[in-house]
């Protein structure tokens, strides 16, 4: 049994307790209203989560979030196997693939409004495709990095194709998925606030656009806490098991 | 049970460095061999042996000639290649479990985990064995399938003297108890001796059979080093064209 109080989790816990004293000190410093305090943010942040504000906005933007992940995940796989398994598709699709990587996001979300109408399936759409170039291109990186000794021996022992997708190639893509889960999860928080604020009446870009007009830095600063927590718990609860699982066979 | 034949007429590589140019790798290579007979594959380093045996097994198909396998169609082939290739991911035990396409008696892979010594880790993840014991569990896998004919890739290469004969004589506790047709490509003679019922030498490319010899040795004898040696110094003797191919 490992101590709770490990080197590692007492130094973030230090460094966790610096971050807030220097805001606590900063906005003491400067005493104005464009920087509240630890404490104001803290009663702010209470009082959303109690009036059942926070978690209603935060609900809706989270299962945005799960829905167009998944969505762009599972294509992403699918093509990005796809074209780094089969060179004539990949040469066919490569520059569509490099348009669609530097698209703006604002430019697909306004299209997506426009062409479906303020509507959840426009705003879904929009971010399934900010997000969809990034997974191919990273599982197709991994694609061509498959072991040929591996493939060639499953070819010799006659295993069927999925038994070869599922203990052949699926362990060697591992990492990618993970790093395409990361950053995927990092640039859909950013596209999806922006996807709410202009098209949306609920979730949590939503919300911030209403405190932006109304000036409420303490609500914006409170809610970013709730997102950076939730990020958080998503990083602890769910990727990091799911690391420790997948390599616990290496040295 | 039809016989084993391989006839390879012609197997070319384009150069690399001069694309109008072809590098021929095999020309006119032609033997068959008996069910259960175990053939050692002599040659120099380089000479395309394991482009041979990935013809046989049917990885490469570039090439003029036929192969006719053994058994069943298709032929079940044991492979035991150079390095071993175990998925990194599953234990020992699971490595050889995926191999067996119709799945394998419990019993069975205990008994052959035993003769090879590796129950104590079959629920090891291969990065964690020694190079030798990934060896010999790429010998059971290959074994395990029940194949119609093995191939194998000098599977003790690279492995200091004591470990490699200790792997070959377990191989061979393994080949009496369960016989099957064995292709073994090794560029070392005394192993060879130790091993086959019959060498057949390979030139330089563009490879063909030079020597064809059979092994009258017995079990017993092929245990020590002095018969192995004598015999090497007869087959030196009696055909001087084999010592520039060692």
């Amino acid at each position: 049994m490992k101590p709770f109080f490990t080197r590692t989790r007492l130094l973030s816990l230090i460094s966790t307790a610096v971050f807030f004293a220097s805001w606590q000190g900063l906005a003491m410093w400067l005493n104005s209203p464009v920087l509240p305090d630890v404490i104001q943010v803290a009663e702010v942040l209470w009082q959303a989560i109690v009036s059942g504000e926070l978690p209603h906005h935060l609900g809706i933007t989270l299962m945005r979030l799960a829905i167009s992940f998944s969505i762009a995940m599972l294509l992403g796989c699918a093509f990005g196997i796809a074209l780094g398994r089969h060179q004539a598709l990949n040469a066919f699709f490569d520059q569509w693939l490099v348009i669609f990587l530097n698209i703006p996001a604002l430019v697909t979300i306004i299209l997506c409004y426009v062409w479906f109408g303020l509507v959840e399936s426009a705003a879904i759409t929009a971010i399934v495709i900010n997000k969809l170039p990034n997974v191919i291109v990273i599982i197709r990186e991994g694609t061509r990095a498959l072991d040929k000794d591996l493939l060639e021996m499953a070819q010799i022992f006659r295993f069927s194709k999925f038994k070869t997708l599922r203990h052949v190639i699926w362990p060697q893509l591992h990492p990618y998925v993970m790093a395409a889960t990361r950053s995927g999860i990092a640039l859909i928080w950013k596209i999806i606030l922006v996807v709410e604020l202009l098209g949306r009446s609920d979730g949590m870009g939503y919300q911030l656009h209403i405190f932006f007009q109304l000036f409420d830095v303490a609500s914006i600063l409170a809610y970013t806490i709730a997102f950076v927590v939730v990020i958080q718990l998503i990083e602890l609860l769910l990727l990091k098991p799911l690391d420790r699982k997948a390599l616990r066979w290496r040295r | 049970m039809t016989d084993f034949l391989v006839q390879i007429h012609n197997k070319t590589y384009p150069d690399k460095q001069h694309p109008e140019r072809v590098h021929q790798a095999i020309a006119n290579l032609e033997f068959n061999v008996a069910q259960h007979q175990f053939v050692c594959l002599v040659g120099p380093s380089g000479c395309g042996k394991t482009t041979l045996l990935n013809i046989i097994a049917g990885l490469d198909t570039q090439f003029d000639g036929q192969i006719i396998l053994p058994g069943t169609k298709p032929a079940k082939i044991g492979y035991v290649f150079q390095n071993p290739r175990l998925l990194p991911w599953h234990t020992v035990r699971k490595n050889i479990e995926l191999a067996c396409h119709d799945g394998i008696d419990a019993r069975i892979l205990d008994d052959l985990l035993e003769t090879m010594q590796l129950t104590r880790v079959q629920q090891s993840y291969p990065e964690h064995l020694s190079l030798g014991m990934s060896r010999r569990v790429a010998i059971i896998r290959a074994f395990a399938i029940n194949p119609d004919i093995l191939l194998m890739d000098e599977p003790f290469v690279s492995l200091d003297a004591p470990t490699a004969r200790q792997v070959r004589q377990l191989l061979m506790q393994l080949w009496r108890q369960r016989p099957h047709t064995v292709l073994f490509v090794t560029h070392d003679l005394r192993e060879a001796i130790a091993l086959a019922d019959r060498i057949i030498f390979l030139s330089t490319p563009p490879m063909h059979v030079v020597r064809d010899v059979q092994i009258p040795l017995s079990a017993e004898q092929r245990l020590n080093e002095s018969p192995i040696e004598q015999f090497r110094q007869t087959l030196l003797n009696q055909y001087p064209d084999i010592a520039c191919l060692l």
